[in-house]
């Protein structure tokens, strides 16, 4: 014999309200579509999902640089190789999602209702200026003490100095593998979420033109549209 | 809707999609994706590698120029290096930069302070065991006036700077200071410079033993990683930027977005520097508050897109959107106009 369920309708659970407000926002038919709208046709929808790409790379090999300790790369081959793939993961980073980011200009991407959606990918590029430039006073090597002594000047013209000192490695380097990644890595969720949410803004004059055609969409609420970014 | 509001929330023209849906696999592109783009930066590394040139310390930068190192050190002590005047977060010798009525840098006070001449030279030179001579030297600097250590260092500096801009300048160089190339140590014909000339050898031979890099890092504890002192010292000094000229790091090189060697930098600070090489920032003794405020102004305005005149209309006016949903259009062609009316 069973206890009845509570309605979770009516339920005090904030695990059930949680819940609750997370399925409604964004269904798992929204969060993993299996469909696109056929104007979802260029390759500048790449560069959203490779930009994702690209930060898992420099994930994947930060991890092993942070696991051996910042010194290691100095001393091995492997290490070398290692932040190799590190430094050009983040160049390609920078790359994809500057062009990610003009092609979502040119869309005027942050059309209807999206807002949050720009704001949230702007964000994550400006914050991911200074993960990078944490990554390179973080190198204990001349490019790393040539930056931190210039850096500085900047920083502190503006008071950053007073509590963000580049030319300090401790605290550099626990920014640069902890802090800022963090907030990377939660702005490209909220982002995804976001997009996941709203869809990929359709082209202008979207409802004039689709007019004429009839739906085959394998899911009747168009605004779970979006699956790319 | 008024033209002014118009601008600024423009029509949305969006509807929700009622057209064609076409399969789609999420998680497989995103796999693709990761694979392709750690193929590439494998093979970027594989052809490319990574830069990594040795750091520099306080003891190769006294061995390779002792002329420079001692002249910087003397500096130091008088209190007139870039980093004793530097002002705040380090001392209170300056203002620090300010823009309009703004100065962060003095308002957020002296945060890592740094005294030069006892941080820089007489501490490290009260390590040194076993040289009564320079033990009474120091003690003899400490004691006397402010007035003479200040006369004293500025006779032991002269000789030293004019030695340093001849070098700079490429002209003949002055017989009153001498390197002896055997134990590169430096010899300054001077006098009424008290105890200096002893304090500037021992900091010297400090320097070259590795003794100052140790010193300067562990000063107050054994486990340290703020290398705030010894960089600031060797950046009062020619080595670093020295070698930075060499490899196109100078901010007038564009430094900011270079990186050693041949290869790609921090290229996305390119706005960043470019207000460097223009007036009024070059010239500006405030240029790097000046540019962080562009920046930040810059920065806001990026953020808040959606929400300017003009700017958030461009898309709709540059038919940039024919091209990437040319193959929608395409589709649409025969019922009617092929872009919105702006």
């Amino acid at each position: 014999m069973s206890a009845a369920r509570p309605d979770p309708v009516r339920s005090s659970s904030w695990t059930v309200r949680v819940r609750e407000a997370g399925v409604a926002a964004l269904p798992p038919e929204k969060l993993l579509p299996d469909g696109q709208p056929t104007y979802v046709a260029s390759w500048i929808y790449v560069f959203g999902v490779a930009s994702i790409a690209a930060l898992i790379v420099i994930i994947g090999s930060g991890v092993i640089l942070s696991l051996k300790g910042p010194a290691w790369w100095h001393y091995t081959g492997i290490g070398h190789f290692i932040n190799s793939v590190h430094l050009w993961a983040v160049e390609l980073f920078f790359f994809v999602m500057v062009v990610h980011l003009w092609g979502k200009y040119w869309m005027a991407a942050w059309r209807g209702g999206r807002t949050r959606v720009w704001i949230t990918g702007a964000v994550t590029f400006l914050v991911a200026v200074p993960t990078a430039l944490t990554g390179y006073v973080s190198q204990q090597n001349f490019d790393a003490q040539w930056i931190a002594t210039q850096a500085k000047d900047g920083l502190n013209s503006v008071g950053v100095g007073a509590f963000f000192n580049v030319t300090n490695f401790g605290q550099m380097y626990s920014y640069h593998v902890l802090l800022l990644p963090l907030a990377v890595v939660g702005l490209v969720a909220a982002h995804v979420l976001l997009v996941r949410r709203h869809g990929v803004v359709p082209p202008f004059e979207l409802n004039e033109r689709a007019a004429p055609l009839r739906s085959a969409s394998p899911d009747s609420d168009s605004s779970a549209a979006g699956a790319r970014s | 809707m008024s033209r002014l509001s118009e601008l600024l929330a423009p029509r949305d023209d969006t509807q929700p999609w009622k057209g064609r849906y076409a399969h789609y696999d999420l998680v497989k592109e995103a796999s693709i994706a990761v694979g392709i783009m750690a193929l590439l930066a494998i093979v970027l590394s594989v052809l490319f590698s990574s830069p990594d040139d040795k750091p520099s310390t306080v003891a190769q930068w006294s061995r390779g120029t002792p002329v420079n190192f001692v002249t910087a050190a003397t500096l130091e002590l008088n209190g007139t290096s870039p980093t004793a005047e530097y002002g705040p977060p380090y001392n209170h010798n300056a203002a620090g930069q300010h823009a309009w009525f703004l100065r962060p840098q003095k308002w957020l006070a002296v945060s890592h302070p740094i005294n030069t001449a006892n941080d820089f030279v007489i501490d490290p030179l009260r390590t040194v065991s076993g040289d009564p001579t320079l033990r009474s030297a120091v003690a003899e600097y400490q004691a006397a006036p402010e007035k003479t250590k200040k006369a004293w260092g500025e006779a032991y500096a002269k000789p030293l700077e004019e030695y340093e801009t001849a070098a700079e300048e490429k002209k003949t160089l002055p017989k009153t200071v001498t390197l002896d190339s055997t134990t590169d140590a430096v010899s300054v014909q001077v006098s009424g410079a008290g105890p200096v000339p002893r304090m500037m050898a021992g900091l010297l031979s400090l320097a070259q033993s590795g003794g100052l890099d140790g010193s300067l890092l562990t000063s107050k504890q054994f486990f340290q990683t703020d290398y705030t002192k010894p960089l600031l010292f060797m950046s009062d000094g020619g080595l670093l930027t020295e070698r930075a000229e060499g490899q196109h790091l100078l901010g007038d090189q564009w430094g900011m977005m270079n990186e050693t060697g041949s290869y790609p930098g921090q290229t996305w600070l390119w706005l960043y520097t470019v207000w460097y090489q223009v007036e009024p920032f070059k010239a500006s003794q405030n240029a790097d508050i000046l540019v962080m405020l562009v920046m930040g102004l810059l920065s806001l305005l990026f953020i808040c897109i959606p929400f300017i005149p003009i700017i958030n209309r461009l898309p709709r006016w540059i038919p940039i959107y024919r091209l990437i949903w040319k193959e929608h259009y395409r589709s649409l062609a025969p019922t009617g106009r092929s872009g919105p009316s702006a």
